[in-house]
């Protein structure tokens, strides 16, 4: 069986790449679209439970600082984020943005060889860190626009169109498809590691969003929406805070 | 950038890092125009104060206290205060509006104090500046043990030539309080006296 299977389909990476030439990328809206905002916010209670239980969210004094990750937590994020580059690169080509490809290729390959799998990062130190993406982006290129925003399960703040690009980069990962089918669960994995590693590395600073906001559904909601758009507009997502700067209280 | 999957988690990190170390003494005295040279300025000298302040190895009491003074002295409270409040500012007394001001400022610095040392041992580099309407944006980027550079562009305005906002890989300072302080507002069914003391008990 071929290590690439999917990519012995370039009709696919060819249209994909035909979707991002022939479309603009979707308009980045500057509201909040929440019209599940009740069974979100049960989704949103039940994920803080889940949280208490599985990092014992809430329980310190909000004063714990972030840190940066111990080395067996280091070890086992670096492997999973190496493990997830390839998806990452299929998602570059189906966007057409074929230099963060070829950057991210680069990446991978340093760090699977010289990083021991994967296991560690040299390509980071040497100017090749990660461009990240993923296939709700790739949506965003192709012109398909946000949607409602929801809460999922576990993984918290989403939009429909990024919950269906999670679901879709279950398979946009070459991995998925190499070998034996029994590694097929290795994306999953990884996603959930890196899930569970950010929890960590973060808790400080997550744990008083989560347990000390006056409103943290709100506030969640706010900080995934403003973070997002500015990610998918390259960095200038600004606009639509001059109407608060502009307001007169004089 | 960052992998997909620390999206919903990431800024928050990236906010309260950054609000933690913000501005510093007196500013460059307005002479003639102001100018996105002059913006550009302003935040190369808080940033060099921020990259000092978080490698001086002092004690972290005396750090949070000189983060505090930063802030101080480069941001302009005067300016953020009512447009965190919103509306309900003007309609609030005299007394009110400087009470509210002063219980906000002690509020930031207890909530994101807690977390400046995570910039410890960290770097702050001025990339770019430029005018976007009547303000200026100051792009940085922030570079920090185990965690992937972040963007913070501080927002300026020519008015007290001091920063106004700082928005975190896209999440304002002014407007996340402004969320925050409204939702402290509707615990309170919109009484300004009781959320003042919440946000001093905070």
């Amino acid at each position: 069986m071929s290590r690439f299977a999917c990519l012995r389909r370039p009709a696919l990476v060819i249209a994909g790449f035909l979707m991002a030439a022939a479309c603009s990328p979707a308009p980045i809206p500057d509201g909040i679209n929440d019209p599940h905002e009740a069974a979100n916010r049960r989704t949103h209670e039940a994920n803080l439970r889940l949280d208490s239980a599985l990092f014992g969210g809430g329980a310190g004094d909000g004063d714990e600082a972030d840190a940066a990750p111990g080395p067996l937590l280091t070890i086992v994020t670096n492997f999973a984020s190496n493990l997830a580059l390839p998806g990452l690169i299929v998602n570059k080509i189906l966007q057409g943005r074929l230099e963060d490809a070829a950057h991210n290729t680069a990446r991978f390959v340093v760090n699977t060889v010289m990083g021991v799998g994967g296991l560690f990062d040299p390509a980071s130190q040497g100017g090749l860190g990660e461009r990240g993406t993923d296939f709700g982006e790739t949506m965003h290129v192709w012109g398909i626009p946000e949607g409602d925003y929801v809460v999922l399960p576990f993984f918290g703040p989403s939009t429909e169109r990024d919950t269906i690009g999670r679901v879709v980069d279950l398979f946009t990962n070459p991995l998925s498809y190499t070998g034996a089918r029994r590694y097929s669960f290795v994306p999953a994995l990884a996603d959930v590691a890196a899930q569970a590693g950010n929890r960590v590395t973060f808790a400080g600073t997550l744990n008083a969003v989560m347990y000390e906001s006056a409103d943290s559904y709100a506030a969640m909601r706010l900080y995934y929406l403003d973070s997002r758009r500015y990610q998918l507009s390259g960095g200038s997502a600004t606009e639509a805070l001059y109407d608060i700067y502009e307001e007169s209280y004089d | 950038m960052t992998d997909r999957s620390t999206l919903p988690l990431a800024p928050f990190s990236r906010r309260s890092v950054i609000l933690a170390g913000a501005a510093a003494l007196a500013l460059p005295s307005a002479a003639g125009g102001y100018t996105v040279e002059k913006a550009r300025a302003l935040i190369d000298e808080v940033v060099a104060e921020v990259n000092r302040i978080i490698n001086s190895g002092k004690s972290e009491s005396v750090m949070l206290r000189d983060f505090e003074n930063l802030f101080r002295n480069y941001g302009d409270i005067g300016w953020i205060a009512p447009r965190v409040l919103g509306p309900p500012w003007r309609q609030a007394s005299a007394s009110q509006r400087s009470a509210f001001t002063r219980a906000f400022e002690g509020y930031m610095s207890r909530k994101y104090g807690r977390r400046f040392r995570e910039f410890i041992g960290g770097r702050v580099e001025v990339q770019s500046a430029k005018t976007v309407k009547s303000f200026y944006e100051v792009l940085t980027i922030t570079h920090m043990q185990g965690v992937a550079p972040f963007d913070v562009i501080y927002v300026v305005s020519d008015e007290s030539e001091r920063f106004i906002d700082m928005v975190i890989e896209g999440i304002s300072l002014v407007k996340a309080e402004r969320e925050e302080i409204g939702a402290m507002l509707d615990k309170r069914r919109g009484n300004i006296d009781l959320m003042i003391q919440d946000l001093n008990a905070f």
